[in-house]
């Protein structure tokens, strides 16, 4: 276990992130060759596409902000399992022609789950894709929400 | 949201890219997730290409709890290939992937010349 010292403000600086990248990393090859072996260790399962997401909330809802850019709505399902989001799917090779020579992208299939603090609504869900941003609207559960306790004065 | 320190540099996010040739030229394809038509700026100068996509800002005030996205706007430049019909480069940008069209310049056809 490595103690980080804890920043207030996303570092812009590209070497540090690439620090904190490669620490990261390590980490996980440690953890993973010590859980499995080594020989079970295959490259795919370290490239595998993990969109990014952000959480907001307030005091009624939760939002789930993802970056999945170029799908069709049919590409992305949602499913909800107590508190548990998953966002799931697969992207498919838009290029025509195979004559790519520069490629960065991922494809193929990607999976993100998260679990909220507290309890959701899953019958009031709703989610919605625009200019490739996957947006999921969760309200809180009512036992989860916060009250207000009037006090009684004499 | 953070407060940002108005003295620090302007960050951006190096967008991921795919680049595709064609028989016509080069297509590029770059991811700006959160890029609207209005927020892309794409200019050709001496031979270089810059591409800037600007995020929209997001419309609630929630607080943010778990950030991952990061919030800079996309940038990224290419040296063009000098055979590209710069006055025909074409763009689009739908769901968050801009497609760029480089167009290679007309050479001259091959011609058939009579023998008299």
């Amino acid at each position: 276990m490595n103690i980080v010292r804890y920043q207030r403000y996303p570092q812009t600086d590209l070497s540090a992130v690439l620090d904190r990248i490669t620490r990261m990393q390590a980490e996980m090859d440690r953890v993973y060759n010590s859980t499995f072996g080594s020989s079970l260790r295959s490259p795919a399962s370290l490239s595998r596409w993990n969109p990014a997401v952000d959480v907001y909330q307030d005091k009624d809802q939760f939002v789930v902000v993802a970056e999945l850019p170029g799908l069709k709505k049919e590409e992305i399902e949602i499913l909800l399992h107590d508190a548990t989001l998953t966002i799931s799917g697969e992207r498919k090779h838009e290029g025509s022609s195979e004559q790519g020579f520069f490629t960065e992208r991922f494809y193929g299939k990607y999976q993100r789950s998260l679990t909220l603090p507290t309890p959701v609504d899953p019958g009031k869900v709703k989610a919605s894709y625009r200019d490739g941003l996957l947006q999921v609207v969760l309200p809180k559960a009512e036992e989860a929400k916060p009250k207000q306790i009037e006090v009684a004065l004499k | 949201m953070a407060p940002t320190e108005d003295n620090r540099p302007v960050a951006f996010v190096t967008p991921l890219v795919d680049i595709e040739t064609t028989d016509d030229g080069y297509v590029i394809r770059a991811e700006m997730p959160g890029v609207e038509k209005g927020g892309l700026e794409i200019t050709v100068d001496n031979g270089e290409m810059t591409i800037l996509g600007r995020r929209k800002p997001t419309e609630f005030t929630a607080e943010l709890i778990y950030r991952e996205i990061q919030p800079h706007d996309f940038r990224r430049v290419y040296e063009l290939d000098p055979s590209i019909d710069v006055t025909r480069v074409g763009a689009k940008i739908d769901d968050g992937i801009l497609t760029v069209t480089l167009p290679k310049a007309e050479t001259v056809k091959p011609r058939k010349i009579s023998v008299q």
